[in-house]
């Protein structure tokens, strides 16, 4: 255990170092958190490729980890191990510890739907499923909860004002989820993966497709919920990782170069790559 | 070394040559396609009248209707259909989403893909030796079977290809969601494919409806009503076969309108399926 104390301790604020964290500016329940997931040496490789060489970090609870990097460099591929939809494809896999709670999920015994309803993911293209916008917030419910109509229609108005959608799509719950801009589509898919009440969000690169304006609704939707979930954002734009995240991790060729801080990060890098990489020298 | 005025004037030669083979050629088809229909209809129209569906098929010298045959080719059609359509969906299904990294879903493809080009008459005489033979008589039951051996793998192929048109993000997404793998197919997937999976059903059905072939050596002909499956029944392509063939002039006609009915329904399938393949992907 030692070794991923080490690994958390690059981060002042976190816990494992058994002070509590009180920031004045924010509320005290946010404060309080811990290590949600706690990744130990994982490696993945793509056939004989081997795409992620070794990672170690914890993903804190209630706070938002920005993955920073040039493409290719095994940013999103981290994201993918962790609820192992990776699986879809044969010739991938992972090796290495996951423990979410302390519980290792890249174990074989370990049920994917489970995992996967605890672990949300929202991916780089919006992708409603092809069905009433009521209906893809719904499907996701209906798969882990029976409830009645009028339960299920209090669940799918909350999920969507939580994604701040509501107040746009309430007069059309019936039309499709593809008729809607490409910026409420995401943010409709963000209501689909909040709605199974997941703990951990993983979201990949969500706002890359999006024009400026929903690209800010979004980031202000990661804003809000932070102080309910454990959030891991993959982002290629550097303003966005540092506006929206408290820990940001620099990774390069399959590589975690810097764990730390968002604001020493980005205003005290201690890698030079790091530097190299947020000040646009390479990239 | 040409100058660019020649290169250009050089370009536009060239491309007006091949522009005026390639609507001459089209000219071509389409004045085939046109001739048939309009010597389709010309020939076709004197026969059609109300007696074309309520009527049997005559005697030799004696009026008559196409009934028995239209009936059995509706039926025949629609069994075939309803058994090829399972199945082949099913193979489609998973050759696309449970195929990736078996060795078994290369040669499932390719078999389907020799079956797809098969002689019709191939068919109808592999049906011919393991239904009617034991069973010691041709029957509608045979046809049928024989003819849902040529939807199968029309429906294996255009579903495969439709699921596979659907973007990974999106099964990935409801993966991601927790959702079990048949739920993901089933409520996502073919939510997403099924208009073009509908075209596909329409092709087969369109491709069966004139088959003449098969239901030579199966189903045969039957000149009387008859709703018994066990036993031959009418249909139109061999009734339109064996009539225009004979030397009577009735027999005749009406295979002329045999042929305008079974032009007409198939085009009417190609159409409806092109509008659901163009219908684009929503529900209501």
């Amino acid at each position: 255990m030692s070794a991923d104390i080490t690994i958390t301790a690059e981060t002042p604020r976190a816990p494992t170092l058994g002070r509590p964290i009180v920031r004045p500016q924010e509320p005290a329940v946010v404060a309080q958190t811990s290590p949600k997931v706690v990744i130990k040496d994982v490696r993945f490789y793509y056939k004989g490729y081997e795409a992620l060489k070794g990672i170690n970090l914890a993903l804190q609870d209630k706070r938002v980890t920005a993955f920073i990097g040039p493409s290719g460099c095994g940013k999103s591929t981290l994201l993918r191990v962790l609820n192992r939809i990776y699986e879809l494809y044969p010739g991938q896999r992972a090796t290495g510890e996951v423990l979410v709670d302390g519980r290792n999920i890249l174990d074989s015994g370990q049920d994917l739907n489970l995992l996967r309803a605890k672990i949300g993911m929202v991916f780089q293209k919006p992708t409603p499923f092809p069905m009433s916008i009521y209906d893809n917030i719904a499907f996701g419910i209906r798969l882990y909860e029976r409830l009645s109509a009028s339960e299920l229609d209090e669940r799918v108005e909350h999920a969507l004002r939580r994604a701040a959608l509501w107040d746009e799509v309430k007069d059309k719950l019936r039309q499709s989820g593809l008729s809607l801009s490409g910026g409420q589509q995401q943010r409709l898919c963000i209501a689909r993966a909040v709605a199974v009440k997941p703990e951990i969000l993983l979201l990949d690169e969500p706002a890359s497709a999006l024009d400026p304006i929903s690209t800010q609704r979004v980031e202000e939707l990661i804003a809000e919920l932070k102080s309910d979930y454990c959030i891991a954002i993959v982002t290629h734009n550097m303003q966005q990782a540092a506006r929206s995240s408290d820990y940001t991790a620099f990774m390069y060729l399959g590589e975690l170069v810097e764990f730390g801080d968002t604001e020493a990060i980005f205003t005290h890098p201690r890698e030079k790559r790091t530097e190299d990489y947020i000040t646009g020298r390479f990239g | 070394m040409m100058g660019a005025a020649a290169l250009y004037y050089r370009r536009r030669a060239v491309n007006g040559v091949y522009l005026t083979l390639s609507i001459a050629a089209t000219l071509i088809g389409l004045l085939v396609l046109f001739l048939i229909l309009w010597t389709l209809t010309a020939n076709g129209l004197a026969a059609l009248s109300t007696k074309l569906f309520t009527e049997m098929t005559p005697p030799p010298g004696a009026r008559g209707g196409l009934a028995n045959a239209i009936y059995g080719s509706v039926v025949m059609t629609a069994v075939a259909t309803l058994v090829g359509t399972p199945i082949g969906v099913l193979t489609g299904t998973y050759l696309a989403e449970f195929g990736a990294g078996s060795r078994v879903a290369p040669v499932v493809r390719f078999v389907n893909d020799i079956l797809l080009s098969a002689p019709s008459i191939i068919i109808g005489l592999f049906v011919y030796e393991l239904l009617v033979v034991p069973m010691g008589k041709f029957s509608a039951w045979a046809g049928s079977a024989a003819l849902a051996i040529i939807v199968i793998p029309v429906v294996v192929r255009t579903t495969e290809d439709m699921l596979r048109l659907v973007p990974g993000s999106l099964r990935e997404a409801a993966i991601a969601l927790g959702t079990p793998q048949w739920k993901v197919i089933v409520m996502v997937i073919y939510r997403a494919a099924v208009q073009g999976m509908l075209t596909g059903v329409m092709l087969a059905v369109a491709r069966i409806a004139g088959e003449t072939a098969p239901l030579l050596f199966t189903a045969l002909n039957n000149q009387f009503w008859s709703v018994n499956m066990g036993a031959p029944m009418a249909n139109l392509p061999v009734v339109i076969f064996q009539f225009a063939l004979s030397p009577y002039a009735d027999w005749q006609t009406l295979a002329w309108g045999g042929a305008l009915l079974i032009t007409v329904t198939i085009l009417l399938l190609n159409i409806l399926a092109r509008f659901l393949a163009s219908w684009s992907n929503r529900t209501p």
